[in-house]
């Protein structure tokens, strides 16, 4: 399996993916912590990826997104963006009602 | 090492009747922020706006760049911001 279809399938298993590096719990990088408190703020269930423990993937994402950073967060098969555009849009209320959309 | 100033060029080069404010915050060629609007942005969603932006950077958003908090506007967004 190649480590597009590897992501290719994360996205589509779970609605609400984040790439980032470190876990949840112990982020090893701003960014991804203010992307964990974002997702945590707004109650809604998540899953992680580290990308630190698995170097084929931190690559491949940024492919799979044509996006240069980490973290990345897809909602509904769909790439949202990273930290900063989280933060926009979770001050503007955009991300919640995206997450609310069934 | 890159410049603020490198920055602009080539973002304001790749994207139409467009302005890019680029300041080196940390003043270490690695750090940046950035505020573009440019017309090509409207009706995309933010995270086609940006990728636009990295897009005009090529590579050297993977090699020189090292971060780049980037807020992006429509001519008109950037008159009611």
């Amino acid at each position: 399996m190649t480590v597009q279809a590897r992501i290719q399938k994360l996205v589509e298993d779970n609605r609400v993916l984040l790439m980032m590096k470190g876990t949840p719990d112990y982020p090893q990088c701003g960014f991804s912590m203010r992307a964990v408190s974002i997702l945590r703020s707004l109650g809604v269930p998540f899953q992680a990826v580290d990308v630190l423990a698995d170097p084929e993937i931190r690559q491949g994402v940024k492919e799979f997104s044509n996006w240069p950073t980490i973290p990345q967060l897809f909602i509904d098969k769909e790439f949202v963006g990273g930290s900063d555009i989280m933060m926009e849009m979770y001050e503007s209320g955009e991300l919640e009602k995206l997450l609310e959309k069934k | 090492m890159f410049s603020a100033q490198r920055i602009q060029v080539l973002v304001e080069t790749a994207l139409p009747n467009c302005v890019a404010d680029v300041r080196d915050d940390a003043n270490d060629g690695e750090h940046f922020s950035a505020d573009v609007t440019s017309s090509a942005f409207v009706g995309l969603p933010r995270v086609r706006q940006h990728q636009m932006v990295y897009a005009a950077l090529g590579d050297h958003m993977k090699r020189d760049i090292h971060a780049l908090a980037l807020k992006t506007y429509t001519p008109d967004a950037w008159k009611t911001r």
